[in-house]
């Protein structure tokens, strides 16, 4: 038997240090619910941010690009919808079965595939690798028929830029493809909205505009799980397409002018008169942008980098011509205003003039005998524009050509790759060469040639300023909502003009006064501007005019111009004697061919230019291209002028 | 007569009124809870976890009822022998054991794989109770008593630390010690012990397997490596804290339902529970548990045998443990050891060891008059 003492003593120390430990347990059980107190009252907002990070993640979409329409409201270049591949790698339980897999199935190249591959192991899991961006019907069906083995593989619905017109927009509107880390560096948009895969504009109105096209990314939030695994959508909000910007280029006309310069480098543009609106400016060769979008493939792009027509040059913006002798009304202009000779000024053209050692040559050898300004501009005698550029002088010359247009950019920051051109004059030698100025080059400058360079956009823009009656017009290729035109409607509607009537002669009527009054006057006496057009008409629709077998009769169509033949090269005398056909000189020695336009005569409303390169004559090559050309911009007249008042009355 | 009159049997309707309703009551809310929880787990689905969860906790309680009309004497003479079997199969692990995740904890006994370490959280506290049983007071501080308790509580220790198992061995370490104190020894000989394991701490580090010195490092700084060793307890700790005062609700705790948190059906089901039904649910469960090591320590208190209440206070103290270590843990208090929280885990052995320890409480709450000699 224990002894009853020892065992009350031994129970008793227990109960007592039960209790110290009870106490203690207390003390214990307070800190741990304080503990949970700070956690989840005092801390609370912390952790459930915190929690809502961990299972919250943003997919942002692909913005949508605006379009570009053309004046009647076709769309030049659109969104199509593609059929794509993607996967993201983190969803796929063995990525290189099922790349294995796709190669087989879609025909991947080994390049591709590599390159895929490459991409995987850069990018983060959850980061979508685009296996295809452009599955035809027929890949799209196989990927689908074999889906059930090809688990992470996603066919997608996306849209992709279009241009519907080919190659009949492509230096206007440039090009997208895929942003390269230099366009998302230097470009903070792109860099805000890039996506996986987003193209942007390289060249062109594509790139100008980027900012306003790019449109914003949609947002699509999802749960994901531990793993990274998207387990719901929980909202979407939808992006903003980017803009939509109209062109006042006709589509029409357009697709012509690229049929016209088929096989051949050259450029036609096409000008309101009245508003400065491109109707048609097209480069020669082009190719298709189409190609560009899912990757050139390196075939194409070298047959395109390697052609020796160059058609990754914009010819109407960024080639420069000697505009020849469709500066010549320019010269005339030049000297009638600053008086140095009237209408009835004669020279005699004996097909070559002397002057201080030099022989310069007119391009008719026996010469034109007594000519006046109608009938040297009519015949394009040289030895007349020597006579009258040797009176004039070099720098009075720069004044007029300046003011109409030429050695500046026509449509200033709208492509960044226009060019300036050059009018040289004295001081510009001086500063440049370093050599004082010859009056020989004086004489040459006076038909076009020497120094001076000029775009087929200046050219035009300089011929719709003389067929306007000599006022300052403003190009413009874009149509805006609330620019100068709409301002111009307003006072149009305050004469009290009942458009509503579709009165196209009174509009046009009235756009012209309206310019008359808005726009700059170029000139000093409105009678000169009067004395080059009818030289200028009289060189198209006279018998012996350098342009006449291109002339078209019917009042309707009748149009002014002027050729012109630029030198490429300086013509020895060796090779006058020869007097070569045009296909027996080296195709890069040939002459560039030019021509200038306005029409209808009686009522001018557009001007054009056209320049084939090493085409040989003006006449026999640029005119006839006009000829064909302006019935068809005759033509389109009448419904443009509808659609401008359909535009207006919509203001 | 009246020592015999405590010595006889109550009968079975006097046992039945001995029960002590309110303890089965409580566990059983536990069991509901732990039910609901594992249900979350498997994202509201009755799948593996619940399925094996639920049937595990039926089997159990209704064998920890079975077992309740075992006399207390029944526990007594056989503490040695339990004592012995589960440190049987404690060595039984370390050679033969089921290697898992890195370590061998499990042994094969064909109906059931067994977790002896589990059992020994129990067989350390009714072997040492019996232990002191018998020893007088005044014979509880000499050397010889004090060696064979320190061999009764170093071997399985040993064993269970081996394997390795550092939570349970910590927690068999803690049930020990604790009835060890409850048996009178002097508190000087825990104040050099405390002394002597701070000095010996540098040298058991060096023992310590990798992932234990990392889950230390990590404890000290969980931002140290938030993806791996600390990604555990910063997870855990959103989930508790993001709960707030009601919680998300009812399976829709996103931390635990997106795979956020780590073991969330075994030791960090209190984190799920906590998101999910916030500050006041987690009051609630607390309450639950302290009810319960009240009820258990109190019958304790009217326990007339000394190996009763020995074991009952031993036991209550124990289920303090295992409660406040694993919440500690899960709450970022404690560095991260391995430890279940009773009845609300997942895992057959912990809950084994659980309804046997209730099962001997419920016993000395039945015969709480008995004696034993």
């Amino acid at each position: 038997m224990l002894g009853e003492n020892f065992g009350v003593k031994k129970v008793q120390t227990m109960n007592r240090r039960m209790f110290i430990i009870g106490a203690a347990k207390l003390v214990v059980f307070i800190s741990i619910i304080a503990r949970l107190f700070s956690l989840q009252i005092t801390e609370n907002k912390k952790y459930l941010t915190l929690s809502d990070k961990n299972r919250l993640r943003e997919w942002r979409l692909p913005p949508i690009r605006g379009e570009f329409l053309d004046y009647f409201d076709n769309v030049i270049a659109g969104n199509l919808k593609v059929y794509q591949l993607h996967v993201i790698p983190e969803e796929v339980e063995d990525f290189r079965y099922l790349m294995v897999r796709l190669k087989e199935i879609l025909s991947i190249s080994n390049d591709n595939f590599k390159k895929i591959i490459n991409q995987k192991s850069k990018q983060k899991p959850w980061e979508t690798i685009i296996v295809s961006k452009n599955l035809t019907w027929e890949q799209f069906t196989k990927v689908n028929y074999y889906l059930h083995d090809l688990a992470g593989a996603k066919p997608v619905l996306s849209v992709s830029r279009n241009y519907p017109f080919n190659e009949s927009y492509t230096h206007v509107l440039g090009y997208v493809s895929e942003a390269s880390e230099k366009d998302i560096l230097n470009n903070k948009i792109i860099k805000n909205t890039h996506v996986p895969g987003l193209k942007v504009g390289k060249t062109g109105l594509e790139k100008t505009f980027e900012d306003e096209l790019i449109g914003t990314n949609g947002v699509q939030r999802y749960e994901v799980n531990a793993y990274g695994k998207r387990i719901s959508q929980l909202d979407h909000t939808a992006g903003l397409n980017g803009k939509t910007i109209q062109l006042t280029i006709d589509t029409e006309i357009q697709k012509i002018c690229n049929q016209l310069l088929k096989g051949i480098a050259g450029s036609i543009s096409v000008m309101d008169i009245y508003t400065g609106e491109i109707v048609a400016m097209q480069s020669s060769p082009s190719f298709d942008p189409n190609l560009f979008l899912f990757g050139i493939n390196q075939d194409d792009w070298q047959l395109i980098r390697n052609n020796p027509l160059k058609p990754l040059v914009n010819k109407s913006l960024s080639g420069l011509y000697s505009p020849g002798s469709t500066f010549k009304p320019i010269v005339a202009l030049s000297a009638l205003e600053n008086g140095i000779i009237d209408e009835n000024f004669k020279v005699n053209c004996t097909g070559k003039i002397e002057m201080y050692g030099h022989t310069y040559h007119c391009w008719k050898k026996r010469g034109h005998g007594i000519v006046d300004l109608k009938s040297a501009m009519k015949q394009s005698c040289d030895t007349y524009f020597y006579e009258i550029a040797r009176k004039l002088g070099v720098d009075r010359l720069k004044e007029t050509s300046t003011k109409f247009g030429l050695g500046e950019k026509v449509l200033n920051e709208t492509f960044n790759n226009e060019k300036k051109g050059l009018i040289a004059d004295t001081k510009w030698k001086k500063n440049n060469l370093g050599k004082g100025w010859v009056i020989g080059e004086t004489l040459i400058t006076g038909i076009g040639q020497g120094y001076t360079q000029t775009t087929p956009l200046q050219l035009c823009l300089m011929t719709a300023q003389l067929a306007n009656g000599g006022f300052k017009i403003y190009p413009k290729i874009i149509v805006e909502d609330n620019g100068k035109t709409s301002e111009d409607i307003k006072s149009l509607m305050n004469k009290n003009l009942d458009i509503k009537n579709n009165e196209l002669k009174e509009v046009s009527e009235l756009l012209s006064f309206i310019n008359k009054e808005k726009h700059e006057r170029l000139f000093k006496n409105s009678k000169n501007i009067k004395l080059v057009q009818e030289a200028m008409f009289a060189s198209t629709n006279e018998v012996r005019g350098t342009s006449y077998s291109s002339r078209i009769e019917d009042l309707k169509y009748q149009f002014a111009g002027k050729t012109g033949t630029s030198q490429v090269k300086r013509i020895t005398k060796a090779d006058r004697e020869l007097d070569l056909k045009t296909l027996d000189i080296p195709y890069n020695e040939r002459d560039h061919a030019l021509y200038i336009a306005f029409g209808p005569y009686k009522k001018p409303r557009y001007a054009l230019s056209i320049v084939i390169e090493h085409g040989g004559s003006g006449s026999s090559v640029a005119a006839p291209i006009a000829k064909k050309l302006f019935k068809l911009i005759i033509d389109r007249h009448e419904i443009r002028e509808q659609t401008r008042i359909k535009k207006i009355t919509k203001v | 007569m009246q020592y015999n009159s405590f010595n006889t049997q109550p009968t079975f309707y006097q046992k039945l009124r001995n029960f002590d309703y309110i303890l089965l009551i409580c566990i059983l809310l536990l069991g509901l809870i732990s039910a609901l929880s594992m249900y979350s787990t498997d994202g509201g689905e009755i799948l593996f976890h619940s399925k094996s969860h639920i049937s595990k906790f039926l089997i159990f309680f209704i064998m920890m009822i079975l077992m309740s009309f075992f006399n207390i004497k029944f526990w007594y003479y056989f503490a040695y022998l339990f004592y012995i079997v589960v440190l049987f199969f404690l060595v039984w692990a370390s050679l033969y054991g089921i290697k898992a995740s890195g370590s061998q904890r499990w042994i094969n006994l064909y109906f059931i794989n067994l977790q002896p370490s589990e059992l020994m959280k129990i067989a350390i506290i009714v072997c040492l109770a019996k232990y002191y049983h018998r020893i007088q007071l005044n014979k509880v501080n000499t050397f010889q008593v004090m060696f064979v308790a320190l061999v009764i509580l170093i071997l399985p220790i040993m064993l269970v630390i081996t394997q390795p198992d550092l939570g349970t061995s910590i927690l068999i370490a803690l049930s020990g010690l604790v009835v060890i104190w409850l048996a009178g020894i002097n508190i000087k000989y825990f104040v050099y012990s405390f002394i002597a394991l701070l000095i010996s701490l540098p040298f058991a580090i060096a023992f310590l397997q990798p992932y234990q010195k990392l889950r230390i490092l990590t404890f000290l700084n969980p931002d140290r490596d938030p993806l791996g060793a600390g990604y555990q307890i910063i997870q855990s700790k959103i989930a508790v804290g993001s709960g707030g005062l009601t919680g998300k609700g009812f399976l829709k705790g996103t931390q635990s339902y997106l795979d956020f948190l780590p073991e969330k059906h075994t030791d960090f089901i209190f984190t799920l529970f906590a998101e999910e039904h916030g500050f006041l649910g987690s009051l609630v469960l607390l309450l639950i548990y302290i009810i319960i090591i009240y009820r258990v320590l109190k019958i304790g208190a009217i326990s007339r045998s000394y190996f009763a209440k020995l074991f009952c206070y031993g036991y209550g103290s124990a289920i303090f443990f295992y409660v406040t270590v694993n919440m500690s843990m899960v709450l970022g208090l404690l560095p991260i050891v391995g430890s279940p929280l009773p009845i609300m885990s997942y895992g057959g052995s912990s809950m084994l060891a659980t309804m046997i320890g209730f099962a001997i409480v419920m016993s000395a709450r039945i015969n709480y008059k008995q004696l034993i000699a």
